[in-house]
């Protein structure tokens, strides 16, 4: 459906990627660890390869939790946009097929969050 | 003898001062006149058919509003005069006003301004009049709210720029886009939002808490601006209503269309009511009742009753009705754990429920809180005695929406994050829920041109790249004072004094170590 107006009610999407100065956005989320309370929002350089991304972007957002030492997240299941992926820590995110505003979801197997809880 | 002067009775004055008011136009076109009335697919057929809720007519209106404020404001003065602020329950309270200050006063504004405009297109005086005098309630709402709440800002912090905060703050984006959808609807979809979603379905659990919180909680200048606006409210409440009867019974086209507007509008109030959640069960020092008993209580009850009777004229109760009555177990929860690990970017404090406060949630909340919560608040708790107070410093992903960061979980499964994606003409767009999802799919243009604050520092338009330079620079908090945990806060420390207590050097060491 669309807007019902008086007039052609067309806008531009405010985050289109070239609006992000030749970055782009990416989402991180690592299931059962709700201590985050949603995905992480990245700004990101689409040439970053995805292991300097774990290094250098989500090692450093998630390391106030207990589980953040124990977890693998090279050798964990992944999730790009909903659909199974495996990465390859030499590509470049944008060889990758991760674009803007694109979700990765990381699940760590037997790693279930503070208590247990998924906290 | 001729009689001069002659008193009319109410039924002429109203009469004279609002039906009389208008005309059949004969030189221009009605459809001119009023170019905004029909465009939303609204059959209006009799406009004679509006039955005046209230019979207020506008010189009666001005007298009895006068008089209420010369008490409300002579209590204010009292207040002021007794220093007030050193008879509530404890500083921590003071936090919810911020949260009311800059989040619902302008809000109140915000009516004000959406009311003065749809009074101005409709073709029936009636509904004209109402929506006018509403404006003028509004308007009025707004500005005692800010009194009632003024003495507060010169004896704490956070309190002091609520309006530049409102249009620019990431959680305060979540009301004030609210309310800019439904400004820049049309004028019977914004009635259809306002007066009656949020006025009539929704209001009795934004008001009763807060009225009631300021009263459990020692704070008689909010309490008395609750009393004060009681009478108004009521009619704004009236209005909803008779709004949604007239229209649904004007033609039956009308049905679907109000029905996908009420499915809108629930949904919507029903997600930035989270923060009141939050408020009741969190930021209130004496608790009134817990979040899921005022929603048992002003939705699955009244709202029930209300459904019902709306039956007759083919409208069913709200689309995922079913997801907001099982999450009223989790959403003051969900919501409180994220302003407390985004502390260091908002204009209030906050802190981890003390042990008798942590009990009362479990007993509150006995199916979730120790399930899924309290291990996660004990952790927090923890980790702060031991000079470790957690925050996120990583930027959350928010909701194309309702702009709430994307933290609400499945109905049936509480670990995980109820997260929804689209391709919508090649760009991505997430969600926090199926509710915000529809609401996309059914008017996208409106939501593609959502300003996230997120989005926004990462385009760099806030002044900086860094969350310091926003929150201080962008924001206008003030760092230090305004912002972070509440336990050795200066605002805690002033409290302290005022009680004339020391402040535990244990608890203020460990305070203030974000990033």
């Amino acid at each position: 459906m669309s807007v019902n107006a008086l007039y052609d009610y067309k806008f531009e999407p405010r985050d289109k990627v070239e609006n992000f100065h030749g970055m782009q956005l990416l989402y991180v989320y690592w299931p059962h660890h709700l201590m985050y309370c949603s995905p992480f929002a990245f700004l990101v350089a689409p040439d970053m390869t995805f292991g300097a991304m774990i290094e250098e972007v989500l090692k450093p957002a998630v390391s106030a939790h207990p589980d953040a030492a124990k977890a693998d997240f090279l050798g964990a299941t992944w999730q790009l946009n909903g659909e199974s992926f495996i990465p390859d820590a030499n590509a470049t995110l944008k060889d990758s097929g991760i674009d803007h505003k694109s979700m990765l979801t990381v699940t760590t197997k037997g790693l279930d969050g503070i208590a247990g809880t998924a906290s | 003898m001729p009689v001069k002067n002659k008193k009319l009775n109410l039924k002429d004055k109203y009469q004279y001062l609002t039906r009389d008011m208008a005309w059949e136009p004969s030189y221009q076109k009605k459809e001119d006149i009023f170019p905004n009335e029909s465009f939303e697919g609204i059959k209006i057929t009799d406009w004679s058919q509006w039955e005046d809720p209230f019979r207020l007519t506008m010189d009666a209106y001005w007298k009895y509003q006068a008089e209420k404020e010369k008490k409300l404001y002579a209590i204010f003065d009292a207040f002021a005069q007794n220093n007030g602020h050193q008879n509530i329950s404890d500083a921590r309270y003071v936090n919810a006003l911020k949260l009311f200050l800059t989040g619902v006063s302008p809000l109140e504004h915000a009516a004000f301004q959406g009311y003065a405009r749809v009074g101005r297109d409709f073709s029936g005086a009636g509904a004209r009049v109402a929506c006018q005098m509403q404006a003028i309630d509004e308007l009025r709402h707004s500005q005692t709210q800010q009194h009632a709440m003024s003495h507060y800002n010169k004896h704490f912090n956070g309190l002091h720029d609520a309006a530049h905060m409102h249009d620019r703050v990431w959680f305060l984006s979540v009301p004030k886009s609210f309310f800019d959808d439904a400004r820049t609807a049309g004028p019977f979809e914004f009635l259809t939002a306002i007066s009656f979603s949020f006025e009539y379905v929704l209001t009795n659990l934004l008001f009763v808490p807060f009225m009631s919180g300021a009263a459990y909680n020692g704070d008689m200048a909010t309490v008395t601006f609750g009393f004060s606006a009681q009478s108004d409210e009521a009619r704004h409440m009236t209005l909803g209503l008779e709004v949604i009867k007239f229209i649904l019974e004007q033609h039956e086209d009308n049905v679907p269309i109000v029905q996908r507007w009420i499915d809108k509008w629930f949904w919507r109030g029903f997600r930035l009511l989270s923060l009141v959640g939050m408020m009741m069960d969190y930021m209130l020092p004496n608790r009134v009742m817990s979040w899921a008993e005022a929603w048992e209580v002003y939705y699955e009850q009244n709202g029930g009753a209300l459904f019902k009777d709306l039956e007759r004229y083919g409208i069913r109760p709200p689309k995922y009705q079913d997801v907001a009555n099982d999450a009223k177990n989790h959403v003051s929860h969900q919501a409180w754990a994220t302003f407390y690990q985004y502390g260091h970017a908002t204009n209030f404090h906050t802190w981890m429920p003390e042990k008798d406060e942590l009990d009362w949630l479990s007993q509150k909340y006995p199916e979730t809180f120790d399930k899924y919560y309290r291990p996660r608040f004990e952790y927090w708790a923890k980790e702060h005695a031991e000079g470790r107070r957690f925050y996120n410093n990583t930027l959350p992903q928010l909701c194309q929406v309702c702009q709430i960061p994307t933290i609400f979980t499945e109905k049936d499964d509480p670990t995980v994050l109820s997260h929804r994606q689209i391709v919508h003409e090649g760009e991505r767009y997430h969600f926090c829920s199926d509710g915000c999802c529809d609401i996309f799919e059914d008017e996208p243009e409106k939501y593609v041109q959502a300003w996230l604050p997120v989005h926004q520092i990462y385009q760099g338009n806030c002044e900086g790249g860094d969350v310091e330079t926003v929150v201080s620079k962008y924001y206008h908090i003030n760092i230090g004072e305004d912002n972070f945990e509440y336990i050795g806060s200066p605002d805690h420390k002033r409290w302290l004094s005022i009680k004339g207590k020391q402040s535990d050097d244990k608890e203020s060491g460990s305070s203030q170590d974000a990033a």
